[in-house]
């Protein structure tokens, strides 16, 4: 009888692992049920009940002994797509039987302390590229290039660096933002720039909460109402935070 | 020619979205080239119609269908495919411009040009909701061929 009620909480926290790592890295919040879901029917409990927010998860197992229910909290948010799919292919593997618990936890334990991003001089790289690239697709000139990609790029550095510093992620991107609009401010004084809104708007891509978006109207169509809800929120405070670093540049200078 | 700069831009600005988005190194170029699509047809219908709400909504319906087939297809989340796609139709330049106009003080155009990037949010958000709609009816109607 002891060691079912273990072997219980052994799973609850297989599920809650894998769901953590899911929401933590911009998993939507069905798949994030589902999965927890699928792992749980899979090693034996058919009951169990979700409730997942941005900021935490609540689940609970229903069997022959009285319910379980375990909390786990959520403070950090990312956007790294590799691990939601490596999580997502755990669970696959634990459905088809092909893996036990103590070897899936071994896993998302490995998972969860992987660090699996690009090296940080790639993603700046590939955030400037895109910030010349957005500026040539919202119709600006092709000498406006070089300037864009230098502000995007620095834009893109100082939000993460500011956020290192200070880990406030409104206050990150106010002042991120507010460089992007100081940079392309001067290359245009300075005669280099020639469009200030097009370069701002391509460099300022980077920064945009688009994941947020799509997932927050997504999870408020799907009936999720409060983490859609929170993710608006979220999405809108970012927008918000933008918008406030450019206008400063934009009205005092 | 201004086409080719778009789509050869549209590839390099989605990929690299999934490297900022740290999606899986296989799955980078065709994130790329799911972004060039989408951004074909917004950019075309867009000019041809002058509708920007239209062609957003046909461009997110084009790069819904086609991330959950390929989901399907390589057994991945649907997210890793679709993210990157959709980040150029963010209305990320009109948002900026309706910011612009109330920072200056001109808001009778801050609020058109604010309702504007709302319909261009909902056309995005009605795509994907339509799109999974979409895969449903197909899946239903192939799960109906099996059985009869």
């Amino acid at each position: 009888m002891g060691n079912q009620v273990e072997q219980t909480y052994d799973i609850m926290e297989v599920c809650l692992l894998a769901g953590k790592i899911m929401l933590q890295c911009g998993g939507e919040t069905y798949r994030v049920e589902d999965t927890m879901m699928r792992i749980a029917a899979s090693y034996g409990i058919e009951k169990t009940h979700s409730y997942v927010t941005p900021t935490g998860i609540i689940f609970s197992a229903e069997s022959n002994e009285p319910t379980k229910t375990k909390l786990i909290r959520i403070s950090e948010r990312s956007t790294d797509l590799k691990k939601v799919a490596m999580v997502n292919s755990i669970s696959r593997s634990i459905s088809s039987g092909e893996i036990n618990l103590k070897q899936a936890m071994e896993q998302l334990i490995e998972i969860d302390s992987m660090n699996l991003t690009f090296p940080f001089r790639i993603q700046v790289a590939a955030a400037s590229l895109a910030s010349g690239c957005f500026m040539i697709m919202f119709k600006g000139g092709w000498n406006d290039f070089i300037p864009a990609m230098i502000s995007g790029g620095v834009g893109f550095l100082s939000f993460v660096y500011f956020h290192r510093f200070i880990p406030i992620k409104f206050f990150s991107e106010f002042l991120a933002s507010f460089v992007i609009g100081l940079l392309s401010f001067i290359f245009v004084k300075t005669g280099v720039g020639h469009q200030l809104d097009k370069i701002i708007i391509g460099s300022v891509m980077t920064l945009v909460p688009g994941l947020l978006v799509t997932n927050a109207i997504r999870d408020l169509m799907a009936g999720h109402l409060v983490s859609g809800l929170s993710k608006g929120a979220e999405a809108f405070l970012t927008a918000f935070a933008i918008g406030a670093g450019i206008a400063i540049v934009v009205s005092f200078l | 020619m201004a086409l080719i700069a778009q789509v050869i831009t549209s590839f390099l600005a989605t990929g690299a979205f999934g490297i900022i988005f740290n999606a899986p190194k296989e799955t980078l170029v065709k994130c790329g080239l799911i972004g060039m699509g989408g951004w074909v047809i917004y950019y075309l219908l867009e000019s041809y119609t002058g509708n920007a709400v239209f062609a957003t909504l046909s461009a997110t319906v084009f790069i819904a269908v086609l991330s959950q087939e390929l989901a399907k297809f390589y057994k991945t989340p649907v997210i890793i495919f679709s993210v990157a796609g959709i980040i150029p139709l963010v209305p990320g330049g009109l948002a900026y411009d309706a910011m612009r106009n109330f920072v200056e003080n001109d808001y009778n155009s801050a609020i058109g040009l604010a309702a504007k990037v709302l319909m261009i949010a909902g056309a995005i958000a009605f795509g994907l909701v339509f799109s999974e709609v979409i895969n449903q009816v197909i899946r239903k109607i192939r799960q109906n061929k099996v059985r009869t």
